[in-house]
C-alpha cells in the first residue's frame, strides 16, 4: 500500500464512519415505523387470500355451488373434496359436503378462478393457528352455516 | 454513619455489596438500553411488553436463563467449561473496585490502579480462551484464537496511550489522575490547554476509545462472537446462565472501559462547566460513552480479523507511538 | 507415524450448515480448513429438493403455476413469467399489450424487492444489522403494493397463460410512483452513504472473491455475478422478451469481478428497475389483460425454450410437449445453481470470514438451486 493510500484510507475512512453515525443518529429520533401487531390489526387489501370459503345465496343462505367439480379438478394440490346429491326439486344438484385440506393448500386461487357460479371466494382470515393438523381440515359447509347464523343474529336487533 | 464506615471490615463489606449490585444492575439494564437503543435506531419499538416500556424485560430474561438447563455436551472439559463463565465475571467486578466514582466514593485507592485494570482485562480474555477451548467446538476454538490475537494487538496501543496520560499526570493512580483534571472542561486531559496537550490528547482519546471497543469485543470488532461466521464463537456451546454470565461479563467490561475512559480523559467526576463536582457527573459521562458504544455497534458492519490486526499494528501503534513522543516533548519543553 | 498423524491434524473439516446463520437456508458447505484458511470448500445440495420438475409432469399446464413461485421465493414473479413464456411459446398464445406492461411492472417491482432483501441479508452476513431493517422498511412498501395487485406477499401466483389474472388499479399506480420517488430519495443516504461508502464494508468486500470472466463462462454464471465480472449479458437486453425492447434501460456492468463489483451491479440494477417501472407506467395502455385461451390447454407436440432474467441471473425453461394436456418434460435451468458451482474453486485459500462474505455476494436462494 502506498503512503498516500494509507492517509487517504484513514481520512476517507474516518469521514465515512462519521457519516454513518450521523445517519443512524438521525434515525434514532424519527418515529417508529413498525406495526404493533396484536394491538394494531393490519388492513387487508381487497384481494387478500385467506383460505377459501363458500358464498351463500343472498336470500336463502344456501351455497351457490352446483357441484360441477371444476375447483376440485383445477386444484394442483388436491386439497378439495366435495360431494353432492340430486336436488329435491329434481333440477341440478346440491352440495352436501365441501372439505378443504388447508395443510396442503398453496393459496394459488385456481379454484376461485375456475368457478363459474360465484360459489367460492377467499376468506379474510389471516391468523389461523392450531396445535393440531386436524384443525386445518376445514368443513366449509359448516362454516357457511355459522356465518349465516351470525348474520341472522346481527339482523335481529 | 462515618464512624461505622471507618471500620475497614464494614467498609469493605458495604463496598463489595455495592459494587456487585452496581455491576449486576448495569449488566441487566444495559441489555435493556442496548435493545431499546438498537430498536430506536432501526425505528422499531424494542421490548415493550414486560413492564412499562419493557423495563422488566431484563428480569424476565434472567428468569428464563436461570430456569433453563445448563447443557454440558459430550467431549467437553466439564470443569473448565463450568469455570470459564464464572471466571469471566470476576475481572470486571474487581476492576470496578479501584474506579474513583467521586472524590470520596472509591472502594480501594491504589498506587497502580490503572495498571490493575489492564491486568484484569487480560484475565477476561483468558476466560474467553478457556471457554472456547473447553467447549471442544471448532467454531469456539477459532473464536478463542481470534480473541487472543485481538487482545494482544489492542493492549499495546492502549497501554501506549496510558503512558501519555501518565506523562501528563505523573501518576498511574486513577484518583490522582482524576484529581489532577478538576475544574472546567479545559482542565480535562482531552481538552487540556495547559501545556498544549489538546494537540495530542484527542488522538490518544480516539485510539483509546477504539481500543476499548476492541478490548470489550464489541461490534465492529466482535470477531470472537461473530454470529454470522462462527455462530456464537466461544459461547456456541453455552446455554442457560453459562451464556448469561458471559453476556453480563461483556456489559460489565463495557462499564469498566467507560469508567476508565472517563477518568483518564474526561475529568472523572468533574463538571464540564466548573459547577460542583460529584458522582452524578461521572455517571453522566460513562452513560454517554456507553450510549456511543451502542450507537457504534448498531451502525457498522463487522470488520475482518486481519483488517483488525492491520488497524492495530499499522495505524494505532504507529500513531500512539508518535503521539507518545510528541507528548513527551511537550511535557519536557513546555 | 506421528508425522503423518500430525499432518492430518493440521486441517479440520468444518460443517457450515445446513443450519448456519450465513447460509440463508439449507445449504451445507463442507469446508476443509487450516486454521482460519479455507483449503477446500464443497457445497452439498439436496436438503430442500422437492422434485418440482417431476411435479410439473403430473398435472395440467396450469396446475404447475403455483409451484413456480416456490422455487425462487424472492423473485417469484420472474419464475411465473418464465414458465408462462414457455407455455405461451409452445401453445402460440399472444399476450395483450396491457398484460405485458403489467407483467414488466410487477416483475421489476419484485426485482427491486429481491435486491433489497439481498442487500439486507448480505449486510447481515457482514455483521451489520441495522441496514437490514432499513431495507425491510422499503421492501415492505413493495410487498404491500404487490399484495394489493396479486393478493399474496411472497409466493405470488399472478400470471396466467395469455395475461395476468387481475388488473392494476389507479391506487397501485400512484402508490408505485410514490414508492419510486421514496426509494430514489433514500438510496443515496440510507444505502450508499451509510453502507456503500463505509470503509469497513469497502475493506470487507473490495478485492475479495475474485471471479474471472473465464470462470464465469466455464461455470455458466449469469446475472449480477457475470455482470460483476465484466460480461455484458442480460436476457432482457440480449434475448428480448415481453415489452423490454420498447423500454429504455442500461445494463450495469463492472469489470472488477470482486464482491464489490457484484454489490454495485445490484445497487445499480435497483435504479434501472425503477427507471423501467416508471417508463412502463407512463406507457401502460388500456385494453384487455387476458387473451382468449382454451381451458384445457393442449399445445402441439414439440419443444420450446424460454429464458427470462431473474434477480439472480438467466432462468431457462425447456418445455417438451407431446400433444397432451400435461407437460411431457419441463427442465429448468436455474441461475444460482451455476453461480454456486463457482464457489468451491473461488473460495479456496480464502479466510473463513471472507469466504462467507463471498458466499453472501453470490445471492443464493437455496430452494431454487435444489428445486
Amino acid at each position: 500500500m502506498t503512503m498516500s493510500g494509507y492517509w487517504r484510507d484513514i481520512f476517507v475512512g474516518a469521514k465515512s464512519l462519521i457519516t454513518g453515525l450521523c445517519i443512524t443518529g438521525r434515525e434514532f429520533f424519527r418515529p417508529v415505523v413498525t406495526e404493533l401487531y396484536p394491538y394494531e390489526v393490519p388492513t387487508l387489501p381487497a384481494r387478500f387470500r385467506g383460505h377459501i370459503e363458500l358464498i351463500g345465496n343472498d336470500e336463502t343462505g344456501e351455497p351457490n355451488c352446483v357441484v360441477c367439480g371444476m375447483c376440485q379438478r383445477a386444484c394442483p394440490s388436491g386439497c378439495i373434496a366435495l360431494s353432492g346429491e340430486k336436488a329435491p326439486s329434481g333440477k341440478g344438484r346440491v352440495l352436501t359436503s365441501y372439505m378443504l385440506d388447508f395443510t396442503t393448500c398453496s393459496l394459488c386461487g385456481s379454484c376461485v378462478e375456475s368457478c363459474n357460479f360465484n360459489a367460492l371466494r377467499f376468506s379474510r382470515e389471516y391468523n389461523r393457528v392450531a396445535f393440531d393438523r386436524s384443525a386445518f381440515q376445514l368443513d366449509l359447509m359448516a362454516r357457511l352455516k355459522e356465518q349465516n347464523l351470525k348474520e341472522q343474529n346481527q339482523c335481529k336487533p | 454513619m462515618n464512624d461505622i464506615m471507618a471500620n475497614p471490615l464494614v467498609r469493605a463489606l458495604v463496598y463489595m455489596i455495592g459494587l456487585i449490585a452496581f455491576a449486576g444492575l448495569n449488566a441487566a439494564y444495559l441489555v435493556w438500553c442496548e435493545r431499546k437503543g438498537a430498536a430506536r435506531i432501526q425505528r422499531r419499538t424494542g421490548p415493550c411488553e414486560v413492564g412499562w416500556a419493557g423495563l422488566l424485560q431484563p428480569l424476565a430474561d434472567g428468569l428464563k436463563l436461570m430456569t433453563k438447563q445448563l447443557l454440558v455436551p459430550d467431549g467437553v472439559d466439564a470443569a473448565l467449561f463450568r469455570l470459564a463463565p464464572i471466571l469471566a465475571m470476576l475481572p470486571g467486578m474487581v476492576s470496578l473496585a479501584v474506579v474513583p466514582f467521586s472524590d470520596t466514593l472509591q472502594a480501594r485507592e491504589m498506587e497502580l490502579s490503572a495498571l490493575l485494570i489492564f491486568a484484569f482485562a487480560s484475565i477476561g480474555m483468558l476466560c474467553v480462551l478457556l471457554g472456547g477451548w473447553a467447549s471442544g467446538n471448532k467454531f469456539a476454538i477459532i473464536s478463542s484464537a481470534r480473541a487472543v490475537s485481538q487482545n494482544l494487538a489492542y493492549e499495546i496501543p492502549m497501554l501506549l496511550t496510558l503512558i501519555t496520560i501518565a506523562f501528563i499526570s505523573g501518576s498511574l493512580n486513577l484518583r490522582d489522575i482524576a484529581l489532577e483534571q478538576q475544574g472546567n472542561v479545559f482542565h480535562w486531559n482531552l481538552f487540556r490547554l495547559e501545556g498544549w496537550h489538546i494537540i495530542t490528547m484527542w488522538i490518544s482519546f480516539i485510539i483509546f476509545f477504539i481500543c476499548s471497543i476492541a478490548e470489550t469485543n464489541r461490534a465492529p470488532f466482535d470477531l470472537a462472537e461473530a454470529e454470522s461466521e462462527l455462530v456464537a464463537g466461544y459461547m456456541t456451546e453455552y446455554s442457560s446462565m453459562g451464556y448469561g454470565l458471559f453476556m453480563m461479563a461483556e456489559y460489565i467490561n463495557i462499564v469498566v472501559g467507560a469508567c476508565l475512559t472517563t477518568v483518564l480523559f474526561l475529568g472523572g467526576w468533574g463538571c464540564p462547566f466548573g459547577l460542583a463536582p460529584g458522582w452524578w457527573w461521572f455517571a453522566l459521562k460513562i452513560y454517554l460513552l456507553i450510549f456511543t458504544i451502542i450507537w457504534v455497534r448498531w451502525t457498522y458492519p463487522r470488520t475482518q480479523i486481519y483488517r483488525l490486526l492491520n488497524l492495530s499494528w499499522k495505524v494505532m501503534i504507529p500513531f500512539s507511538l508518535v503521539n507518545l513522543l510528541i507528548t513527551a516533548g511537550l511535557v519536557k519543553f513546555l | 507415524m506421528n508425522l503423518a498423524r500430525q499432518h492430518y491434524e493440521e486441517t479440520f473439516v468444518l460443517n457450515l450448515g445446513p443450519q448456519h446463520p450465513a447460509t440463508h437456508g439449507v445449504l451445507r458447505v463442507k469446508v476443509t480448513m487450516d486454521g482460519e484458511y479455507v483449503i477446500k470448500a464443497e457445497p452439498v445440495l439436496g436438503y430442500i429438493h422437492r422434485m418440482h420438475e417431476k411435479i410439473a409432469e403430473q398435472g395440467s399446464f396450469a396446475q404447475f403455476m403455483p409451484y413456480t413461485a416456490r422455487m425462487d421465493y424472492l423473485h417469484a414473479l420472474a419464475f411465473n413469467h418464465g414458465y408462462c413464456l414457455a407455455v405461451e411459446r409452445a401453445a402460440g398464445i399472444e399476450v395483450p399489450e396491457r398484460a405485458e406492461y403489467i407483467r414488466v411492472i410487477t416483475v421489476e417491482l419484485n426485482r427491486v424487492a429481491s435486491h433489497l432483501l439481498w442487500w439486507a441479508a448480505f449486510l447481515l452476513d457482514l455483521g451489520g444489522f441495522t441496514p437490514l431493517l432499513y431495507a425491510f422498511d422499503d421492501r415492505e412498501k413493495v410487498v404491500d403494493l404487490l399484495e394489493r395487485v396479486t393478493g399474496s406477499r411472497l409466493t405470488y401466483c399472478y400470471f396466467r397463460f395469455g395475461g395476468v389474472c387481475h388488473d392494476v388499479d389507479e391506487e397501485f399506480i400512484t402508490g408505485t410512483r410514490a414508492f419510486i420517488e421514496r426509494l430514489r430519495k433514500r438510496l443515496p443516504t440510507m444505502y450508499h452513504s451509510l453502507v456503500t461508502g463505509n470503509i469497513i464494508l469497502i475493506k470487507r468486500i473490495k478485492d475479495i472473491g475474485f471471479i474471472s470472466r473465464e470462470q464465469c463462462r466455464r461455470y455458466g454464471a449469469s446475472g449480477p455475478v457475470a455482470r460483476g465480472s465484466g460480461i455484458d449479458f442480460d436476457v432482457r437486453r440480449h434475448e428480448p422478451y415481453s415489452v423490454y425492447p420498447e423500454l429504455e434501460f442500461d445494463v450495469p456492468v463492472y469489470p472488477e469481478g470482486d464482491s464489490m463489483a457484484r454489490y454495485m451491479v445490484r445497487m445499480d440494477e435497483i435504479e434501472q428497475s425503477l427507471r423501467i417501472i416508471e417508463q412502463a407506467l407512463d406507457k401502460l395502455p388500456d385494453g384487455p389483460i387476458m387473451a382468449k385461451v382454451p381451458r384445457n390447454l393442449k399445445p402441439e407436440a414439440g419443444s420450446c425454450y424460454a429464458a427470462v432474467e431473474t434477480a439472480r441471473g438467466s432462468l431457462g425453461h425447456r418445455l417438451i410437449c407431446d400433444g397432451g394436456a400435461k407437460p411431457y418434460r419441463l427442465k429448468l435451468r436455474s441461475p444460482t445453481f451455476s453461480n454456486l458451482s463457482l464457489y468451491g474453486e473461488v473460495a479456496e485459500g480464502m479466510m473463513i470470514a471472507d469466504a462467507l462474505a463471498f458466499l453472501g455476494s453470490l445471492d443464493l436462494v437455496i430452494p431454487e438451486i435444489d428445486r
